[in-house]
């Protein structure tokens, strides 16, 4: 099985800023052939919705482009460094969140994100609290907390990163559909701001000229 | 990268302070096995003497030996694992700063509240020094050994019991050099050169068990 996908047709060649490139990429699970040869470019300001049935391997990409998972075959790079050069280098323009929320119970939301701000050098960790409405949660104990509030503190760790790119699995799973349009406003600021996503879901998201699908197939 | 790896030595030790009393529960575990063994071998100071170098160092190797699968597992199960190693902070330095909480935790008030045991054993008090120093170093060193075997078994099911049958081979070393110094201070005899060896063996530890856990960790 073969797919191609190339997003971004506007992207700028010799843009100053950043832009996501990957080429060529397989995943291989098992023994089982995920998916093969996937290429495609997402530049600065734009957003990739990775939408696929169970297995197709949204997570195994997003893993990928995170570096935690090694291509069985292909490249990404950012801004034109491959990852496979300076993997620290490269993690330091990304942040994660998995379909985990990564959180334990004993602490609070200012506790964890405090922490996730240091991880990647960051002192500020203010703003995130109050960019995904945990400002009057953040000294709760997060065993008192909701799947969704829960899962709002997760996402502010994309946001007390503070980096150029958001890998995020299932971001919205648990939201309410007021949090899970907070959360879409606060990636198209991310977005304007000159920052990517990568981004899989089965929900849908409202179109817009930033925002655009991959659809891998099953395999 | 020096903050992030203090952030996460911090968070370690603030939610095993927090986490069930983790950190109690090592230390007691410790004096509850010397304190059940002077009462089993029975108030004959002189034997007591004898086997206090053999029963201080079990206790010791046991209790850090219980505690070791928290080093990774918690962080597996709940997705903080892959938020570390998608983070600018290198999985060597993830590894290091996790273990050195982990000591902190266990085997540093485990050698600050070692004479208490060591009383209970009837282990004089010009001895103590050399065994609060070779606890020291011989704790740090239990802690790094396992921390790399715990580091392998992190994604396993279960790990508690095949970590502790990984590590206890590469704990013998350290029992042996550690009861060794231990049985030379109460002889009368120098016992520097045991301790030396063991710090001699904690600086090849230093590096090498980091590099093994992040080698584990990636996989």
């Amino acid at each position: 099985m073969s797919l191609q996908a190339t997003v971004s047709p506007r992207l700028p060649a010799s843009a100053a800023s950043g832009f996501l490139a990957v080429s060529g990429l397989a995943c291989v699970r098992g023994e089982r052939m995920v998916f093969t040869d996937l290429s495609f470019t997402l530049a600065a300001g734009h957003a990739l919705i990775v939408r696929g049935p169970n297995g197709a391997g949204k997570s195994s990409l997003l893993r990928m482009l995170a570096g935690l998972l090694r291509p069985a075959a292909g490249t990404v790079g950012l801004n034109g460094t491959a990852m496979a050069d300076d993997g620290i280098a490269w993690r330091r323009n990304l942040a994660w969140l998995g379909h985990l929320d990564a959180l334990r119970t004993t602490e609070t939301p200012r506790e964890t994100l405090r922490f996730i701000a240091r991880l990647h050098g960051r002192t500020d960790f203010q703003t995130a609290l109050t960019a995904l409405d945990l400002d009057s949660l953040a000294d709760t104990p997060i065993r008192f907390l909701s799947a969704g509030q829960k899962r709002r503190v997760a996402l502010a760790g994309l946001v007390a990163s503070n980096v150029p790119l958001w890998l995020a699995d299932e971001p919205t799973t648990a939201l309410d559909a007021d949090h899970a349009a907070l959360f879409q406003a606060v990636l198209g600021r991310h977005l304007a701001a000159g920052g990517l996503a990568v981004l899989s879901t089965h929900e849908t998201f409202p179109p817009s000229a930033e925002c655009h699908e991959l659809e891998l197939a099953a395999a | 990268m020096i903050p992030a790896l203090l952030a996460i030595v911090r968070r370690e030790v603030r939610l095993s302070l927090r986490e069930g009393w983790q950190a109690a529960t090592a230390l007691l575990f410790f004096i509850l096995v010397v304190m059940l063994l002077a009462f089993g071998i029975g108030p004959d100071p002189v034997l007591l003497r004898r086997v206090a170098p053999g029963a201080l160092w079990t206790a010791a190797l046991l209790s850090c030996l219980l505690s070791l699968d928290r080093i990774f597992a918690a962080d597996h199960y709940d997705g903080m694992l892959d938020r570390l190693l998608a983070s600018p902070v290198p999985a060597e330095g993830t590894a290091l700063a996790k273990m050195l909480a982990h000591w902190l935790t266990t085997g540093l008030p485990l050698t600050v509240f070692s004479p208490a045991a060591g009383l209970l054993m009837n282990v004089p008090a010009a001895v103590m020094p050399v065994m609060v120093a070779s606890l020291a170093i011989g704790t740090l060193l239990l802690t790094l050994v396992g921390g790399a075997m715990a580091a392998l078994m992190a994604g396993s099911r279960r790990g508690g019991l095949t970590i502790a049958l990984l590590t206890l081979p590469l704990y013998v070393p350290v029992l042996i050099f550690g009861a060794g110094a231990l049985d030379k201070a109460l002889a009368g005899k120098e016992a520097g050169h045991a301790v030396l060896f063991l710090a001699a063996l904690l600086c090849a530890a230093l590096p090498l068990a980091p590099l093994g856990a992040a080698a584990a960790l990636r996989e």
